[in-house]
């Protein structure tokens, strides 16, 4: 009952063997070609990572750092510019509002128009003297809060505020003292044109720059913000006194969840901030880009390592599955080999003990036939049959004769011990050897030897048990009939450096359908107990052995015709391939 | 002329028994050994022996060591080997070695009678022409 499940279980053993083997092989092929990739891949860009974003604070930090230096020059450059006018310019000369005017106008042409009026305000609060593009002399500042700031300090920068224009702007103030009054020169700055300079800095998609005075309103019009006097970045605002000096860069979500990256100035002595704000996304688009690439290629080369590694293993599956059932098949083969040498070394022992016992039964019967010939049996009446008896028990005797001499033949271990023979030579020893044979079956053993024949590297008793069953067969095909063999030599014409022997009978031949399995073992015409069918597959093997080649050709009634081609090789050469 | 002088050596003795009777009945004269030692002594005691039948496959001593002693001790004697074995190369062997001829076992007994007769005649004549030469040489130095 197993025995008939096996083969099926076997090959399903097989089927899952190999199966696992293909994943194991994928699997190994996959993971030792990821795993440095992927390692590589991740330090590569952790590195990358790193260093970039070092590069990208360092550089936000110099930008934001130039700004605040330009915008607080900017700032002190204006200041030191008023400063200039009042202390080359007298009260007088101040509160002429046609001189003023001129001053402003030297302003404006010197500097642009950064400076958009200049007005001298008493220590009431009353403008005194304005120039400028709007309706403002004599307007009284008492309840303002610059005024108040400006009237404590020897110079003042205002936070942006609307005043009586009703539009965004700041002033810088300086102080100044005359006859025991306080008065002090205002002009205002061009907001727009202050607002230029923050505005400028722009980086990226979503990079900008503003600033905050110290409640945390908006000094310049955001790029993105809308709400010009809304309070808003507390957290700034909170941080400032620790911001005055360093430029300082700090990630921060927004209420979005988007994160954002500041870098955060201090201006104005720290009254003012200037905060450069930008999506970090934006910031490092680059890196993410780049990230996004190395994605791409990762995945590609993960997809084209996976499908490399699925078709080779595929293919290597494929051929080992080959491989291993070329091994069986040869196993097998060995097997066969094996069994059948130990076939013929028991039917070589069997052979031999039945051997001697045959000829002394032959021996005895020959004995009693001598006996019979005496005088006192002649009248016996079964004489006849006694002679017919033991007539038979000779035959029957030369009968086990020939079938342990066959076996002993097939078993036997010939001489393999390679040397240069002489072809020639080897075959006259052969035909002389077979003569006595032939004659007494009416053959004729012809040969035509081409004198001269190179010497071939072969063991001489192997090529002799060729000839001889070569022609043993010849003589046994044309049993009874008589005939001819023709045994030739010579150089080969067909084959490069081979030697050619030919052995060419004209008996009975051998039909067609037998043709093509004179050479299987064990395959035989003649009449049980008359040939073991191994002559030929033994010569077979030999001429392979020696790297030669034997065929056969036949026609009925006409002969049949074995050719054997020998290699010609150095005899070095051939016999260390030997060894 | 005298009945021919035969040995037969052969490890089997039933085989040995019924072979010399046969031939002992055809008119030869049968010595014979189990084993080549023995075999070699008595050829030492028998010296006008004149054909050997020896058996290729013995225990102890083979047939071609029996052989090759005898061809060096008793040139003179024909060997007939006599080989159970289809091994052609211990015949060829032999043979080479210097025997008259080989026969298969179990061989037919008119076959190897008619080859001893042939061994007996050789030596014959071989012995003829040795006592020729030596008498000319006898004739030929009483001529001087």
């Amino acid at each position: 009952m197993t025995n008939k499940e096996s083969p099926k279980e076997n090959s399903q053993n097989a089927k899952a063997y190999y199966r696992n083997l293909t994943r194991n092989m994928i699997a190994t092929m996959v993971t030792v070609s990821f795993a440095p990739m992927i390692v590589v891949i991740v330090f590569l860009l952790y590195q990358f990572h790193l260093s970039y974003f070092e590069k990208t604070y360092a550089h936000l930090q110099e930008l934001v750092q130039k700004h605040k230096q330009n915008i607080d020059t900017f700032l002190d450059e204006k200041l030191a510019n008023i400063q200039f006018l009042v202390q080359s310019s007298s009260l007088e000369r101040l509160t002429d509002r046609s001189i003023l005017q001129a001053k402003l106008r030297y302003l404006q042409e010197q500097y642009g128009d950064v400076f958009v009026d200049l007005g001298v305000v008493d220590e009431t609060g009353k403008q005194l003297a304005y120039a400028g593009p709007y309706e403002l002399q004599d307007v009284g500042y008492f309840e303002a809060s610059w005024f108040k700031a400006a009237i404590a300090k020897d110079f003042y920068i205002s936070d942006v505020f609307m005043g009586f224009r009703g539009t965004p702007h700041f002033i810088i103030t300086v102080r100044w003292q005359r006859q025991d009054k306080t008065y002090i020169l205002r002009t205002t700055i061009d907001f727009q044109y202050f607002n230029t300079l923050v505005e400028n800095l722009r980086v990226g998609r979503t990079g900008y720059a503003f600033i905050l005075n110290s409640e945390g309103r908006f000094q310049t019009r955001p790029v993105f913000e809308k709400a010009l006097w809304e309070k808003t970045y507390d957290y700034f605002i909170r941080r400032m006194d620790a911001s005055d000096r360093l430029v300082e860069v700090i990630e921060l979500p927004d209420e979005s969840g988007t994160t954002h990256i500041y870098a955060i100035a201090g201006l104005k002595n720290g009254d003012w901030l200037m905060i450069f704000k930008q999506e970090k996304f934006d910031a490092f688009s680059d890196i993410y880009r780049m990230f996004q690439f190395a994605g791409i290629i990762f995945l590609v080369g993960a997809a084209g390592i996976g499908l490399m590694a699925f078709l080779l293993t595929k293919r290597m599956v494929r051929r080992i599955m080959s491989a291993d059932k070329e091994k069986a098949r040869l196993n097998q083969q060995m097997i066969e080999t094996g069994k059948l040498a130990s076939v013929g070394e028991l039917a070589a022992g069997i052979a031999h003990e039945i051997n001697n016992p045959v000829a002394i039964m032959v021996e005895e019967a020959g004995w009693i036939e001598d006996l019979l010939q005496e005088e006192e049996f002649a009248q016996s009446e079964n004489l006849e049959e006694f002679r017919r008896a033991l007539r038979q028990i000779a035959t029957q005797g030369r009968r086990c004769k020939e079938i342990t001499h066959k076996l002993l033949s097939f078993a036997r271990k010939t001489d393999a011990t390679v040397k240069d023979v002489q072809i020639n030579d080897l075959i006259t020893e052969i035909v002389d050897l077979s003569a006595q044979m032939a004659r007494y079956n009416k053959v004729i053993i012809a040969t035509e030897l081409q004198p001269g024949l190179p010497y071939v590297c072969l063991a001489p008793s192997e090529m002799q048990q060729v000839m001889l069953n070569l022609i043993n067969n010849a003589i046994d095909a044309m049993d009874k009939t008589g005939g001819t063999i023709n045994i030739s030599t010579k150089i080969s014409k067909l084959e490069e450096n081979h030697i050619v022997i030919t052995v060419e009978d004209d008996g009975p031949g051998i039909p067609e359908a037998n043709l093509n399995r004179i050479f299987d073992p064990f395959f035989t015409t003649k009449a049980v107990g008359k040939g073991t069918g191994l002559g030929l597959s033994i010569c077979y093997g030999i001429i392979e052995k020696m790297g030669g080649k034997i065929d056969v050709t036949s026609t009925v009634n006409q002969g049949t015709r074995f050719r054997i081609w020998i290699p010609i090789q150095a005899a070095g050469k051939d016999s260390s391939e030997k060894k | 002329m005298a009945n021919p002088f035969v040995m037969l050596v052969d490890d089997e003795s039933d085989f040995i028994e019924t072979m010399s009777k046969r031939l002992q009945k055809r008119g030869f004269k049968v010595l014979t050994a189990t084993e080549g030692k023995g075999a070699l002594e008595l050829v030492g005691k028998n010296r006008n022996l004149e054909v050997m039948i020896l058996d290729v496959k013995m225990p102890g001593m083979d047939g071609i060591e029996v052989l090759r002693e005898m061809k060096k001790s008793y040139p003179l004697i024909e060997v007939i080997m006599l080989t159970g074995h289809a091994t052609i190369e211990s015949a060829i062997d032999g043979m080479k070695i210097g025997a008259f001829d080989y026969l298969m076992k179990p061989c037919n007994i008119e076959q190897l009678s008619q080859k001893v007769q042939e061994a007996v005649e050789k030596r014959r004549a071989q012995e003829e022409k040795i006592e020729k030469a030596r008498m000319e040489k006898v004739v030929s130095t009483r001529g001087i």
